[in-house]
């Protein structure tokens, strides 16, 4: 129990439920599997968004160009598919979207491992470029008509009870895809010895260097994963609305950056799990959706995501701030 | 018969960009043998550790281990021989645990892609085993006590089949009690065979801790021998090449009744201290000392309005002053030198001549607030030249001064203000005999033009011969006051006594 109360991952849970509870007693609506099951999808984007930007955090830096990774990728692989009335498995569009996420990964890492730069300030150029890239050489139009595979994705279902008369309520599969890949992630950094390395670099640059690690190889896995992560999530994000949209996802990075550090990863490095990131996505998703049951208009969005944001960092750092100073 | 040699260095030369490093330095080290490394800062030490690591492979020379030469000598065959260096830093990932931080390494030497958690544990508990210590496997690093990481430290390193394990400074940031424990550490290692490589300018645990001592001046080796060949006085003029005199400070009052300088009435921030009560007068040097924990730096803190005091009250030449922050203590004339100049100290990255206007940019600026960058200039000169800060010139970065430089650095810039009271916390930590010595002589000086010093050290040679009286601080209270008599011994046995009573 000692030992329970001094995991972050513990407290989060704690406010997600409490906030569930006070959600629940003003509208009761909340607590309906439907509501649920759909806050479980929405929460399926910024969450595998927040698996990516979670290893850069605990490596010690900063990202914030992987929603314009899923930009390009969706609005790429959507562009070619719906082009050729492509019919086939939607496992291809996946694994385009996916491919075009770790080129673009690459580009940051490439930047970043090859001339040691920070990665906020990489990625808030390459940010810009990427999405820029789409809107100048690409196109600026939505894509109304998805491919057929594309909307049959959109429907699908990973999971569904009830009905025989009843309402049917399912699971999407987005949901499956999301915890799939947050039990990949949590195994890379548990299991892996490159997983460790990434908390390693966190840690003690100079230290990881010294254990025989090869920085520039964690950085480049950092980014190409970072970049694989957000061409399925970018992808995804057009499945559910839907369309592709070449001025989606972009400024959706403070909803990602919010819940990573809701769940416990610490800005500056070495800390951060997928327990936490997974809580802290459940937390912000409740957050942002519920507002609108709790009768708070829904423009106030933005402006608590930032409260929250602020609050999150601030705690640990109060609890730093108190410790005993070592000598 | 005595155990073979281990490692042999003969007539090794290093120069860099120019300067002459190394001078043909010999060094042997037998198998189990505990051997001193001792010399000022700058005297090629550090460059030594790492011709002997194979990170600065020796332009002339021969570097033999374990019976054969190395050729070339690089930092895997180095390692694959036995040879461990510990650095000042320890190179310790402070977010995971010790466990981690223990078998980490070896993970990666041996290509491991898969982490096995239960073969972390195992290999981290045979590490410990090799020292005979018990750690909390599960608690990161960080929050350990700087000695336990050290011992992390050590025992990593003994996981390499280390023969000769080389220790940079490893005492720098440990109380007496913590240096007990090192060497019960050594002594287990040397009783295994291994042999150590201590690196230090604290002559008094160079006397107790080696067997046989080198000494390095300027790149060359001025002695070797038996440690029991030495005394400290002996090994402090080989490593200054000068002979040191140990003259104990004295204070006169002068003519007629000079007021305090500094009175403190029960001064107090409990729990870290309270009811501190003492005067300095005009000229004294007084010393405050106590073991880590004892409030000593809180007290400091509270007199430089840091972390200001909640009770009790100070007067400054008569003058009742409230200190509630650094401002207010500045302006009555109070200075304070940190105890880490590094990061509480100096600004490392900027230049000689920003770190010592600093403290008195407000005199500087002329009208409007503009510089007066030729009076600066001339300042800084002054102060490079008084204190004999041995730099090319003003503009080279502080973090490129060696650590007895860099003080001088810092007590110039709080000097410059021309303090009332100077309060100085262990002022010659990590700093060599030689500056230890100016660093000394100008306090004295400054003493002698009237200025109230306050030295806190745990440094009890230093405390001892500087200071006109000495107060004992013990958890968080003046515990004792002794006058100039004080020995070593006096304050030594009345640390015991702190130990016993708090049940260490």
């Amino acid at each position: 129990m000692g030992r329970l109360l001094r995991q972050h991952e513990f407290y989060v849970a704690v406010i997600l439920v409490g906030f569930s509870l006070l959600v629940g007693l003003v509208n009761p609506a909340f607590f309906s599997l439907w509501n649920l099951f759909a806050l479980l999808k929405s929460s399926a984007v910024i969450g595998i968004f927040s698996l990516g930007l979670l290893l850069v955090l605990i490596s010690g830096e900063i990202d914030i160009s992987f929603p314009a990774i899923g930009v390009v990728a969706l609005y790429l692989t959507n562009l070619f598919f719906s082009g050729i009335d492509y019919e086939g498995t939607v496992l291809l569009p996946f694994l385009m979207a996916a491919g075009i996420g770790v080129l673009l990964g690459s580009i940051n890492a490439f930047v970043i491992a090859r001339f040691q730069l920070p990665t906020l300030i990489v990625s808030l150029g390459t940010l810009s470029a990427f999405q820029g890239f789409i809107l100048t050489f690409v196109d600026t139009r939505i894509i109304n008509r998805l491919s057929d595979p594309m909307i049959d994705y959109s429907r699908s279902k990973a999971l569904s009870f009830g009905g025989e008369g009843g309402p049917v309520y399912s699971i999407h599969t987005s949901v499956l895809v999301f915890l799939l890949l947050a039990v990949v992630t949590w195994i890379l950094l548990r299991y892996t010895t490159l997983g460790r390395g990434v908390y390693a670099l966190g840690g003690d640059r100079q230290a990881t260097r010294r254990a025989g690690f090869r920085i520039w190889k964690i950085e480049t896995f950092i980014y190409l994963y970072v970049g694989f992560l957000a061409g399925i999530a970018g992808l995804i994000h057009s499945a559910h609305v839907r369309s592709g949209n070449p001025f989606d996802l972009v400024g959706t990075e403070l909803n990602v950056l919010a819940a990573v550090v809701l769940g416990g990863a610490r800005i500056g490095g070495g800390r951060g799990t997928v327990l936490g990131t997974v809580l802290g996505v459940l937390l912000i998703t409740v957050m942002n959706n519920s507002l609108i049951l709790l009768g708070i208009p829904s423009y106030w969005q933005r402006f608590v995501t930032g409260m929250v944001l602020i609050v999150a960092v601030v705690l640990p750092q109060v609890r730093h701030l108190r410790s005993p100073q070592p000598a | 018969m005595p155990p073979p040699q281990f490692l042999e260095l003969d007539d090794i030369h290093k120069r860099f960009a120019g300067v002459h490093a190394l001078r043909g330095v010999d060094l042997s080290i037998r198998e189990g043998e505990v051997h001193c490394l001792a010399g000022e800062n700058g005297s090629g030490k550090s460059t030594l550790i790492k011709v002997i690591a194979g990170v600065h492979p020796p332009e002339e020379g021969r570097v033999r281990i374990g019976g054969s030469d190395l050729d070339p000598v690089t930092p895997l065959e180095s390692i694959r021989r036995g040879v461990q260096v510990i650095y000042q830093d320890f190179s310790l990932f402070p977010n995971l645990s010790v466990a981690e931080n223990l078998a980490l390494n070896n993970e990666v030497e041996q290509g491991r892609r898969i982490v096995r958690w239960s073969r972390i544990r195992a290999t981290a508990r045979e590490a410990l085993a090799r020292i005979r210590r018990e750690l909390p496997l599960h608690r990161p690093v960080g929050e350990l006590p700087v000695a336990d990481r050290q011992l992390v430290a050590i025992a990593r390193a003994l996981l390499h089949d280390a023969r000769l394990v080389i220790m940079d400074e490893p005492t720098t940031a440990l109380t007496q009690r913590e240096v007990e424990n090192l060497f019960t550490v050594i002594e287990n290692l040397r009783a295994e065979g291994i042999a150590i490589l201590f690196v230090s300018h604290k002559l008094r645990e160079v006397l107790r801790i080696s067997e046989r001592l080198t000494i390095l001046r300027n790149g060359s080796k001025v002695a070797e021998g038996p440690t029991t060949d030495f005394d400290e006085r002996s090994i402090t003029e080989a490593m200054t090449g000068r002979s040191v005199r140990d003259e104990k400070f004295h204070y006169t009052a002068g003519p007629g009744a000079r007021p305090p300088v500094l009175e403190v009435e029960g001064l107090g921030r409990p729990p870290a201290y309270r009811g501190v009560s003492f005067r300095v007068d005009p000229g004294e040097i007084v010393g405050i000392t106590g073991l880590l924990g004892s409030g000593r730096t809180e007290l400091a803190l509270g007199l430089f309005g840091l972390l200001p005091a909640r009770e009790g009250s100070v007067r400054l030449d008569g003058q009742p002053l409230r200190i509630r922050s650094v401002e207010e203590a500045l302006a009555a004339g109070i200075a304070y030198v940190p105890e880490d100049r590094l990061t509480e100290g100096l600004f490392l990255e900027q230049s000689i001549h920003r770190n010592i206007i600093a403290s008195i940019l407000p005199e500087l600026a002329g009208r409007f607030g503009f510089l007066d960058f030729a009076r600066a200039r001339r300042e800084v000169e002054e102060w490079i030249r008084d204190f004999g800060i041995a730099t090319p010139n003003a503009e080279v970065p502080a973090q490129s001064l060696s650590g007895g430089n860099q003080q001088r650095v810092l007590l110039a810039r709080w000097l410059a203000r021309t303090p009332r009271v100077l309060v100085l916390n262990g002022p010659t930590v990590g700093v060599d005999v030689g500056s230890k010595e100016a660093i000394h002589q100008r306090l004295r000086a400054l003493a002698a033009e009237g200025m109230a010093v306050l030295l806190l050290s745990d440094d009890l040679p230093e405390v001892v011969s500087n200071c006109n009286r000495v107060l004992l601080l013990r958890e968080g209270r003046l515990a004792a006051e002794f006058d100039e008599s004080v020995t070593e011994e006096t304050l030594n046995a009345h640390f015991a006594e702190t130990a016993g009573t708090a049940g260490v």
